[in-house]
């Protein structure tokens, strides 16, 4: 049985798509069974980020109301045969995802692969509660200022109650994932320090990427960043990120922090 | 005919709702309340209010005329406290009577609405969760959370203290009959003594709130003493004036 992760940010625009996209290639060259799912119907744009939006036939949509069997829609990667995307609906509405129809679609993927991550979309509406819905590990994307700080501290309170692992009375492994880190910024102030964040949130850092004009290259050519480039510094703060959330004890560093002649690490509590 | 073979259910319930107290002159009064919404967005929504006039000396057609302000406020009134018969035609809210200081709250059943939650309140009935969105909580006398208070939750306990063991995170809420205590920063808000305690009081290891209230007398962020910021406070009532001031 496979581990399905939610992404989730409650805020727009933080990274979320990018980190599916990034994490999911990254534990897809290690050899593991990837899919990649996008929640985000009528807005999709994870299929652009995988570099397979010229290929979309069938979609999470098509599935779910039997227009279309399940192997039909999964579009495997051109460049990493594990790794595969499940596309969504472009031109439907998000009413067209059912409870039971998404409960049915995750079932069946978790069945074939070792990994399901889910790209939830913005907002704590229909989409994002089904994205986050069947999770066993949610990964909250937040960027270091007031507001997506503030709207991942409402969605984690939603991962803790509107989720079928919360309702049975268990609990929602969380990670933290602190993306767009800017360390000029940060020197200067104008961002929220990691601790502040860590102190908000209170759940275990599984990585911070720093802002990176990599990203934007490897999102406009179609490729996630852990793929584009796996040398440049976002790939590798994702890889470790992997390794966190396969239970390797990885030390944090924060971008941009020198480090001495023995390595400045941080006892930062890792996922 | 006797042969009806059940008869209708009575059943009783109660409610906590708020009641709203208008003075003289009612515009002054009407632009405290415009200037209370303003500052805390979404505090009438979805709270039934009641409107005690017992004190208000206003005839049929001022009131009625109140009623349709608050209307347009989006203050819809469920009833009227201390009118006299004659004032209360067909089109106006329905008398209300016998209201006491606080009353007992039933339990919200699970509805599509409720959200069942995570935060745990030792002491409380097994199986019972703290909710997104308001909660409700059986007459106690103090309640425990050991987890943080996320953006969104609303904790409703009209009848005890409550004791957090973390955070209260901007844009969460913390209403309680009795005393609230925080082991954490505080920044989202708190409501205590809600049923008429004027003794209860709110303590915080960190003060960063959106708003404190005692027994109704509120403070907003900016009205907060500057140098009370990211400190241990404590806030009391002096008569019909907040307090705050250092703890320890």
């Amino acid at each position: 049985m496979g581990k399905v992760i939610v992404v989730t940010s409650g805020k727009g625009g933080v990274g979320k798509t990018t980190s599916t996209a990034a994490l999911g290639a990254a534990l897809a060259q290690n050899g593991d069974k990837v899919v990649v799912v996008d929640f985000d119907v009528g807005l999709r744009n994870l299929d652009l980020v995988m570099g397979a939006e010229r290929r979309v036939v069938y979609d999470l949509v098509n599935v779910i109301q039997g227009e279309a069997k399940l192997p039909q829609a999964l579009i495997r990667d051109k460049r990493v045969e594990t790794l595969y995307l499940l596309p969504a609906s472009q031109t439907r509405d998000k009413d067209n995802l059912t409870p039971e129809g998404v409960e049915k679609v995750v079932a069946a993927l978790k069945k074939a692969f070792d990994w399901v991550i889910c790209d939830s979309p913005a907002g704590i509406e229909r989409g994002a509660t089904l994205a986050m819905r069947h999770a066993d590990v949610a990964i909250v994307v937040t960027n270091p200022e007031v507001s997506s700080v503030r709207d991942s501290d409402r969605i984690i309170g939603l991962l803790d109650s509107k989720t079928l692992k919360a309702e049975n009375g268990e609990r929602m492994e969380k990670h933290l994932l602190l993306t767009r880190y800017d360390p000029t910024r940060a020197e200067r102030g104008d961002m929220l320090k990691v601790d502040d964040v860590l102190e908000i949130l209170s759940i275990p850092l599984l990585g911070i990427i720093p802002e990176s004009m990599d990203v934007l290259k490897a999102s406009n050519l179609g490729s996630p960043v852990t793929l584009a480039d796996d040398s440049s510094a976002p790939a590798r703060a994702y890889f470790d990120a992997v390794r966190r959330l396969k239970g390797e004890a990885v030390p944090v560093t924060v971008p941009g922090e020198k480090r001495g002649f023995f390595g400045k690490f941080f006892g930062r509590k890792a996922a | 005919m006797l042969t009806k073979p059940r008869p209708i259910r009575l059943k009783g319930r109660s409610f906590l709702a708020l009641a709203l107290t208008p003075e003289l002159p009612l515009e002054d009064w009407l632009a405290g309340l415009d200037d209370l919404a303003a500052r805390s967005a979404g505090f009438f929504l979805r709270r039934p209010v009641v409107l005690d006039v017992g004190d208000l000396d206003v005839d049929k057609a001022e009131l009625h005329d109140l009623v349709e302000k608050l209307g347009q406020r989006n203050v819809r009134v469920m009833g009227i406290e201390g009118a006299r018969p004659s004032m209360l035609g067909p089109d106006m809210p329905p008398p209300m009577s016998d209201g006491r200081p606080a009353s007992d709250f039933e339990e919200p059943q699970a509805g599509e609405d409720a959200e069942g939650a995570a935060p745990e309140a030792v002491g409380k009935a097994p199986g019972q969760t703290v909710q997104d969105g308001p909660v409700v909580g059986a007459a106690l006398q103090s309640v425990v959370i050991t987890e943080p208070v996320r953006s969104g939750q609303s904790l409703f306990f009209p009848e005890s203290d409550v004791t957090i063991v973390g955070s209260v995170a901007s844009g969460a809420e913390i209403v309680a009959g009795g005393s609230i205590h925080v082991y954490g920063t505080l920044r989202g808000r708190a409501l205590a003594g809600t049923a008429g305690n004027d003794g209860a009081r709110i303590f915080c290891r960190k003060l960063e709130a959106e708003l404190i209230a005692i027994n109704g007398f509120y403070q907003t962020a900016e009205d907060m003493e500057p140098d009370l910021r990211g400190r241990a406070v404590q806030a009391w009532l002096e008569g019909h004036a907040l307090k705050t001031g250092i703890l320890g």
